[in-house]
């Protein structure tokens, strides 16, 4: 019996992956009502915008996306959990159903994923979205108090491993720590994964990726993305890349550099495009798939997907534009010690 | 420094309470803002790595240390640095990881408690992302000795391999100790120390290794100029042994040469525990040092008695900017024009830092520093430079500058900007370590005519190559400037040039850059030139695609197109045939006949000499290299610390095809009769030729060479240097030259650390061979063979090969082939008439050695043999009488 990272390796070794796109911009299509989101919980507070909470509500929601990206080709899917975590659930006052949520979102993603891999033959992966909760360990939420932190490292580790640990139940290959706009955060839910992975007692594989911030390359906590992956590379990421951030034309220079100095996967997944003046996202499916092929071409990038503004005809366009190019080859990279503050410092080892 | 490979990590010291009584009443006081405030100089003072240590009994260290942590945090100016969380307190330890979004150092764990918590540590180090620093102590203590060092480390390392701890994230910390204690078992630290680094190094692959330095100097707290001596004398030993991290306060270091020479003697002798009687030399010594650093106010009062342009260089060196702008005034109003201090004293004095730092004598900290000072006197001189321009003049373009991302050297490109703002042009200087999406950026904003880019190491090539395709992509036809060492018009014919669509030239230095500038925004000339360079870089594409596409002819219609020499013009017999054994040549005779300009080659300064000694941008550098390599060579000569030994023979010979037929004495011969590589009764060489026939005087021995192989243009021949020797009876010659001695002084540099000398010297010895091997030939023309008895050439024009026959080297174009070396030394007997050896592949040694064949023919010349067919290769396997195979081994080059 090989790993989930094993098999993702091999794949990954033969063609450019697909995952998928955005949960909450197809959501928005269903136009849903309190009622279809709230279903037969009484919490006391509106559950209308709770993306998450429709795993248990109203799963044929999440279910009907997930087939939706799975048709559109996707090799990965992920569970619809981005704020499935006690931080973000407390606004809802659905703190006590974050396991639930996990669990069952993670089952209907294995679910889809097991089906479809039977039916073709073609395996797929489920990843654990993990998103960055709203609050930071690396900021002061108050400029005339700099030392002040709203939550602590182990604070934040204990919200993580308690989504992570139902998202294993639930069946997911990877813990995908996804939209990282604070180092810190991310490095407490591979510390979590870790941990949550040694009480398994096997390999728990982690896929990061990283938000940017400004057009320079830096996510909110300051670090560019070589100091970024200096920081979490103890973390041994099946995948890491970026995601969300701005459109793809924006990424490019910064999956250039990731994917030189990556000893491993690189999977990026942008929106499509920048949203316009009402929020909404007008980059046309070809336009994107032109823009990420582009990467493919060049040998930059293992995994493609989309974030916000994405639909399964983007992902579409993708996994045809990509059809038939080399993936990139993952390469070796010389033992040097590599620290990091919000840049990178490497000395010859 | 950022994302820099760096040999030496400086770690800040000042933010750690045990460290700096500042730092610790600050914490204490509970006056936070006060501390940033320190990190902040820390870093700008050049530290790479910031300690932060809170140990300090009346201080709550766990919240002093993630208070100070978080609030670094939001200072981006210091948390751009990896930050080392120190504490003897794991749970400190653990509470700082939790605090630090990088990747930071631990300092420390230990096998003081026993291996299971020593894993335990270095598992969450591991889980947390840190590096960590292991200090070598265990259950049973400190380790002291230089075995004890060695052994905790060594054991540390295997425990730590069995958890896959990553081997490049252990940094050991073997314990600097105090040395001149008074107690005996003391005076070997610092050896043991220095002892541990070089067996730790070798023995545990990847790791690093650390020290405080403070400890070291111990017994002399209050005296400044000692413990800044030893300290500085201690890393000179201890860096190249092995360590690669310090915490060291990099203002408390003196450099090397600039350390009162009594006190480095007898700093070094305590350090390097020469002699029992070495601590009370420096106890006695110290003395004199004592108190208020009054030897350094002393030496301080006559810094500023020197003369303006000594002071600028003292102030660069040291690193001192109190008195630059003043200094640089008074430099400003004795020169003509402003740019002249820039060009003079100021980048005089950067020569001295940047040898300074070649030779290991300076520290990166200490460069940085002097840096700062040049930068504060170009800063005080551009307004004066500016408002030279002329006045209400326009600007002639505006142009963006940088030094490319990966690379911080600047000066160069510095010198460019100030240049070309001189005349008249409106610089953007963007800095160092730019990234092209803010040179692009720049680009747009500032509407810039032209985009010059600059760098000095080789990854900068690529850099500039990426900046190109992102102009390409973003549409941009603007010119593109491309300048720095290692730049260079063939590189950017080849790579450059083809990712961008708009004019790109290579500016080979600064003097040119304001011609090419002024050319490119003029409206008459800028698009002939332009056409122009675009042409000349497709020719220079052409020319290397070009190579080895050539045809070949088939060897016999290569032989038939041969060289046809006038027999008739052939030189005479010499006045003196056989061989010349020259025992001991003259250094100071070969000393006139250096070609210098691949000296400076090989120091990676382009130019010929004695031009490059003026070159406005490296004939400082040039001059400054010059004279110490005049000095050395003074020396050299003086001392005799190398011993010129040669041989030449001149033998009577025929051509038979592509072959030479050599008659050479027996004599000459016997080592390699008795050594079987020549039969004593064919007299032939059994592994390299066909038998020939043979007299009682001589063996005759066949030399066979090849030819050109392609295709040639009408009246072009397919040469080969057979072609140059008549079939009737005729003569050639051999050599073999080469420079001994070197190996001792090599030694005793290495054994200082001496990289600048080291490299002097040896660059030296390529040239004495080299200029042996030209004196030899001037001898051969001139007396032995004496084709040219009144030969009167001047070194420049011999350099220039303005003399008539040739001294082709096995191996070089015209007779690649290396393997002919052996026959030609067995044919002068030259290993037992010089002493030079070849290896199994056909290098000889000493390295600094010149062989080769002599040609008299007045049409003979230089060529290269270039590509050869598979024809060939094999008729010439069968004249070296080997195997296919083996030929094909020694010729590969030529077969491409």
């Amino acid at each position: 019996m090989t790993t989930a990272r094993e098999r993702l390796n091999a794949e990954a070794a033969k063609r450019v992956l697909i995952t998928d796109g955005a949960f909450g911009t197809e959501i928005q299509n269903w136009k849903l009502s309190e009622a279809d989101y709230a279903g037969t919980l009484t919490l006391g507070h509106d559950q209308k915008g709770n993306n998450d909470i429709l795993a248990i509500t109203k799963p044929e929601v999440p279910e009907t996306i997930t087939r939706a990206y799975l048709d559109a080709g996707s090799d990965i899917v992920s569970t619809n959990t981005f704020s499935a975590n006690l931080i973000s659930q407390a606004d809802y006052g659905a703190e006590a159903l974050v396991a639930d949520i996990n669990i069952e979102s993670a089952k209907i993603a294995r679910r889809l994923a097991d089906d479809y891999a039977t039916h073709d033959g073609r395996p797929r992966f489920v990843a654990g979205a993990i998103g960055p909760t709203n609050k930071t360990l690396s900021l002061s939420p108050d400029v005339n108090d700099p030392g002040y932190r709203e939550i602590d490292f182990d604070y934040l580790k204990g919200v993580y491993r308690e989504q992570i640990d139902a998202l294993v139940t639930g069946g997911i290959d990877f813990v995908l720590i996804e939209t990282v706009f604070d180092t810190l955060n991310a490095k407490a839910g591979v510390l979590a994964a870790i941990e949550a992975g040694q009480a398994l007692g096997r390999d728990l594989p982690i896929m990061l990726s990283m938000t940017l911030t400004d057009l320079s390359g830096r996510n909110l906590s300051g670090h560019t993305v070589e100091a970024f992956w200096h920081a979490i590379r103890h973390a041994k990421p099946v995948t890491i890349g970026l995601n969300c951030s701005f459109g793809a034309e924006q990424l490019r220079p910064h999956v250039k550099t990731l994917s030189e100095i990556c000893d491993t996967l690189i999977m990026v997944y942008p929106n499509a495009g920048l949203p316009n003046e009402l929020g909404a996202y007008d980059e046309a499916p070809a336009t994107t798939a032109a823009l990420v092929g582009d990467w493919a071409d060049h040998g930059q990038v293992n995994v493609l997907g989309g974030c916000c503004g994405s639909t399964p005809a983007h992902i579409k366009a993708m996994a045809d534009r990509v059809q038939g190019v080399a993936p990139r080859k993952v390469p070796g990279v010389p033992v040097q010690t590599r620290l990091a503050g919000l840049e990178p410092f490497t000395m010859a080892a | 420094m950022t994302n820099a490979s760096t040999n030496f990590v400086n770690i800040g010291e000042r933010t750690n309470v045990t460290g700096s009584a500042r730092f610790k009443k600050l914490v204490m006081a509970g006056d936070y803002a006060a501390a940033v405030e320190v990190a902040l100089q820390q870093v700008e003072s050049g530290a790479q790595v910031l300690d932060v240590n809170m140990d300090e009994g009346l201080l709550d260290a766990h919240h002093a240390m993630t208070t100070f942590l978080k609030l670094i945090q939001a200072e981006p100016d210091i948390a751009r640095i990896p930050v080392m969380v120190d504490s003897s307190k794991w749970d400190v330890i653990e509470a700082g990881l939790k605090c630090v979004s990088g990747k930071p150092i631990v300092n420390s764990i230990s096998m003081k408690e026993g291996e299971e918590a020593f894993l335990h540590h270095a598992r969450i180090c591991m889980n947390y992302g840190a590096a960590v620093v292991v200090m070598a102590f265990d259950e049973v203590g400190q380790a002291d000795t230089q075995a004890r060092k060695v052994e905790i480390c060594s054991r540390a390392y295997d425990l730590l391999m069995t958890i896959s701890f990553p081997p490049e994230d252990i940094i050991f910390d073997p314990n600097i100790f105090a040395v001149a204690t008074g107690i005996e078992e003391h005076n070997n630290y610092g050896v043991d120390f220095i002892e541990a680094c070089k067996e730790i190094k070798a023995r545990c692959p990847h790791c690093h290794i650390s020290g405080g330095l403070s400890n070291l100097s111990f017994s002399f707290r209050g005296n400044e100029p000692v413990r800044r001596a030893m300290h500085s004398i201690f890393l000179y030993h201890a860096i190249p042994a092995g360590m690669d991290m310090g915490i060291v306060n990099a203002g408390q270091l003196d450099v090397y040469d600039t350390i009162d020479a009594e006190l480095r003697t007898a700093c070094e002798d305590v350090i390097l525990n020469r002699d029992p009687g070495a601590t009370d030399r420096l106890i006695a010594l110290a003395e004199k040092y004592k108190g208020t650093d009054a030897v350094a106010e002393k030496a301080a009062a006559e810094w500023r008695s020197l003369p303006v342009v000594k002071r600028l260089e003292y102030a660069l060196v040291k690193g001192i900017d109190a008195h630059v702008v003043d200094d640089t005034e008074e430099c400003r109003q004795q020169f003509a024009r402003p740019i002249e201090v820039i060009e003079g004293p100021l980048m005089d004095g950067m020569n001295v830092v940047g040898d300074l730092f070649g030779s290991g004598k300076m520290f990166l900290p200490q460069v940085v520093k002097s840096a700062r000072v040049m930068k504060k006197a170009v800063a005080h001189l551009l307004p004066f430079i500016e408002a030279a321009k002329e006045p209400g003049a326009k600007g002639k373009g505006k142009i963006i500058m940088a030094t490319v991302k990966g690379d911080v050297h600047d000066i160069g490109k510095n010198i460019v900007g100030v240049v070309l703002q001189c005349n008249g042009f409106d610089v953007v200087d963007l800095g160092v370590m730019v990234p092209w999406t803010k040179i692009l950026e720049a680009a747009n904003e500032n509407d810039a005519d032209m985009i010059g880019l600059s760098g000095l190491i080789t990854p900068s090539l690529d850099e500039m190559v990426t900046v190109a395709e992102e102009m390409k992509r973003a549409g941009m036809t603007m010119p593109l400037l491309i300048g720095g060492a290692t730049t260079s018009k063939v590189h950017t014919a080849l790579r450059i040039s083809p990712a961008y669509d708009g004019p790109i030239v290579h500016v080979l230095d600064a003097s040119r850059a304001v011609g090419v500038a002024t050319t490119l925004v003029s409206d008459t000339g800028r698009d002939a030139y332009v056409e122009q360079i675009a042409a000349d870089y497709e020719a220079v594409r052409i020319a290397r695609a070009g190579k080895g596409q050539s045809d070949l002819a088939p060897i016999a219609e290569a032989r038939a197109n041969g060289f046809v020499a006038d027999f008739t013009q052939k030189p005479a017999a010499p006045a003196k045939p056989g061989r010349h054994v020259f025992d001991d040549w003259d250094l100071a005779d070969l000393r006139d006949y250096i070609d210098w300009t691949p000296f400076f080659r090989a120091w990676e300064l382009a130019g010929n000499f004695p031009a490059i000694l003026t070159d406005e941008v490296v004939g400082e550098s040039a001059s400054s290299l010059f004279e110490d390599a005049q000095a050395m060579l003074d020396r050299v000569i003086a001392e005799k610390w190398l011993t010129a030994r040669g041989v030449a023979a001149l033998w009577h010979c025929r051509r038979d095809g592509d072959d030479v037929i050599v008659d050479v004495p027996a004599e000459q011969l016997e080592p390699a009769i008795e050594a079987g590589r020549v039969s004593p009764l064919s007299g032939v060489p059994h592994d390299f030729a066909t038998p020939m026939q043979t007299t009682h005087a001589t063996h005759a021995i066949r030399m066979p060479f090849l030819r050109q192989q392609v295709k040639k243009r009408e009246g072009r021949a397919n040469m080969c240097l057979a072609d140059f020797v008549d079939p009737a009876g005729d003569w050639m010659g051999g050599f073999a030259v080469g420079i001994h001695g070197i190996d001792p002084h090599i030694a005793r540099f290495k054994a200082e650390n001496d990289d600048y000398q080291d490299i002097l010297l040896k660059a030296l010895a390529d040239r004495l061979a080299e200029a042996f091997a030209e004196r030899l030939h001037h001898h051969v023309r001139t007396e032995l063979w004496g084709y040219a008895p009144d030969e009167q050439l001047t070194n420049e024009a011999m350099i220039r090969e303005q003399y008539r026959g040739i001294r082709p080297a096995p191996g070089y174009p015209a007779c690649p082939d290396h393997s002919q070396k052996p026959i030609l030394f067995d044919m002068l007997g030259a290993t037992q008439a010089t002493g030079i050896t070849l290896t199994d592949s056909f290098a000889m040694l000493p390295t600094a050695a010149v062989s080769g064949f002599y040609f008299g023919h007045p049409d003979s010349a230089y060529f290269g043999v270039a590509r050869i067919g598979r024809d060939q290769l094999e008729d010439y396997a069968t004249r070296r009488g080997v195997s296919l195979e083996q030929a094909e081994r020694w010729l590969r080059p030529n077969l491409d």
